[in-house]
């Protein structure tokens, strides 16, 4: 009985030091309580605060700690419903544009006082190495990459989903891997023709004149005329903003938070579709556009009086450099 | 069929991080890939709640959608599955993801990905239910045998709900009620477009 009320009574005490601790879950209503909920999170107001949900998180992956992120169905739409659109106009567009111009204007031919049989060195091998080195990677590089946005949509109801998602690995590895050349033939390039590609007031002539494409006459123009100058800085901001993008790509989430990475995607890929619409156009004239101008990059010389026709400032200056250098006469000299 | 889901009453979740564990040991999952996470939100401050998340198995799933090589696809239950035999660990699905489920293996150059893994609802793959194949890549299949997510069944203050939507609702439901308050099936809005009225 004795022992009995003495425990009675240590519970009862024990109750009571224990009371205003436990109030605030327990007592509702009393004036010191507190609504344990009053200050609970919820995901709605979370979301009205911030655009995402971050906490604390005990494992080591940092990214984890990112609860929601509703932006992901943002990318989704992003991704499924404008990328494709954008990839097909800008790439059907450019190739429909130079069909056209194929079909209307045709060929632009050589003209019969541009072929003296002289040769002049217009890219020695380092820049045609450099310029083919770039090139296949950039190739290839197109190629894998319009698979992610194309490849479900037309390949693989061809070949089927094994076979595709075969291809599709091996495209991830040359895309992952061929990066890193395309960047070095880019630096390469940036060090060899940067210099001749400083846009000056020969540039603006020959814009007006149109570059001769109407009017059949030639302007004036250094080593690179205005429309190859324009080449080389798409080809070098595009290249950059392609690497920087694309690094970030390889690296996921070394620099970026979650939402970087799927800005960062977009810019990947919006540029990507955009400099291989214009690299179609470069690789047209450079080919089948123009007669004699793949010779070029092919075996690096061009003729002297094509060059003379297209290029003539470049051509005095080489022949004002090297006195021993190929030479071409203005008018036709009498074989002695 | 149902239409299974996940719900995780945080007002119950005390950042025991059971479920993870259960989940890594069940599945033989490895070290760095994590199916499932508790994430504590206003950590150490008045109103803080924990979280335990995984993939939602969403409506409509956004991983699915920008899948490059179309390697997820839905059981009858509504579980999203994929198959590691297609993916090409491309990490698309983890840009897409609300909810950081995905995740990839590091192999090979650079931040290469492996073969994504994800929370498989205990579901296994596209291999033979129960075969040898089916654990080795996904893990345990215990919808086969009758059972839910292991993660949810051993929760120790049932704070994780898992099962057909429904039936989750409910005992949600029943519990706000009866208490009082509830914080709201997390990431049910942004997973379904829905969430469960009160």
């Amino acid at each position: 009985m004795k022992t009995g009320l003495t425990l009675r009574a240590f519970v009862l005490v024990a109750a009571m030091s224990l009371a205003p601790l436990s109030a605030p879950v327990f007592a509702q209503g009393t004036p010191s309580g507190k609504n344990p909920t009053a200050d609970s999170v919820n995901e709605q107001a979370l979301f009205k605060q911030n655009s995402k949900i971050t906490g604390r998180i005990s494992i080591p992956d940092g990214k984890a700690a990112t609860l929601e992120q509703p932006q992901g169905r943002e990318w989704r739409g992003f991704h499924e419903g404008w990328m494709p659109w954008i990839g097909a106009i800008a790439i059907l567009g450019m190739v429909i544009l130079l069909a056209a111009f194929y079909f209307t204007k045709g060929r632009i031919m050589l003209e019969h006082n541009e072929h003296s049989g002289r040769k002049i060195l217009r890219f020695n091998s380092f820049e045609r190495f450099t310029h083919w080195m770039t090139a296949t990677c950039f190739i290839i590089l197109a190629l894998t990459g319009l698979n992610y946005i194309f490849g479900k949509r037309l390949l693989m109801p061809l070949i089927g989903p094994d076979a595709f998602s075969t291809i599709s690995q091996w495209s991830k590895y040359a895309h992952n891997f061929l990066a890193w050349p395309f960047i070095i033939g880019l630096c390469f390039m940036m060090a060899v023709w940067m210099a001749d590609n400083i846009p000056n007031r020969i540039d603006w002539e020959w814009m007006r004149a149109g570059g001769g494409f109407f009017d059949g006459k030639h302007p004036h123009a250094g080593r690179f005329n205005a429309g190859q100058k324009l080449v080389f800085w798409i080809v070098t901001l595009g290249g950059l903003l392609m690497s920087i993008s694309g690094i970030m790509l390889l690296f996921p989430f070394a620099a970026l938070d979650i939402n970087g990475m799927q800005i960062f995607q977009g810019i990947h890929a919006v540029i990507g579709v955009l400099f291989i619409a214009a690299m179609l156009a470069h690789i047209y004239i450079g080919s089948l556009g123009m007669e004699g101008a793949y010779d070029a990059m092919g075996s690096g010389e061009v003729d002297l009086a094509w060059a003379r026709a297209h290029h003539d400032l470049w051509v005095e200056e080489q022949q004002a450099k090297t006195a021993s250098g190929p030479q071409v006469p203005r008018r036709p000299v009498p074989a002695e | 069929m149902a239409r299974m889901k996940f719900l995780c009453d945080s007002d119950r979740c005390i950042d025991c991080n059971a479920c993870v564990t259960a989940c890594k040991n069940e599945h033989e999952v490895p070290w760095g890939i994590n199916r499932r996470r508790v994430v504590t939100i206003n950590d150490g401050m008045p109103g803080e709640r924990s979280i335990s998340m995984a993939c939602m198995h969403c409506t409509d799933a956004p991983c699915a959608a920008v899948c490059p090589v179309d390697c997820f696809y839905t059981t009858a239950d509504a579980v999203v599955l994929h198959s590691k035999d297609l993916c090409i660990g491309c990490g698309y699905c983890f840009y897409a993801c609300p909810f950081g489920a995905p995740q990839y293996p590091r192999v090979g150059n650079f931040g290469s990905r492996g073969k994504m893994d994800k929370c498989t609802y205990c579901a296994g793959g596209p291999e033979a239910d129960l075969s040898e194949a089916e654990y080795v890549k996904y893990g345990a299949n215990r919808l086969a045998e009758g059972k839910l997510p292991l993660c949810a069944e051993m929760c120790s203050t049932k704070a994780l709900l898992a099962g057909d939507s429904d039936m989750i609702a409910q005992i949600y439901k029943e519990r706000v009620i009866k208490r009082g308050y509830g914080s709201g099936a997390w990431g049910w809005r942004t997973a379904y477009r829905e969430t469960v009225a009160i």
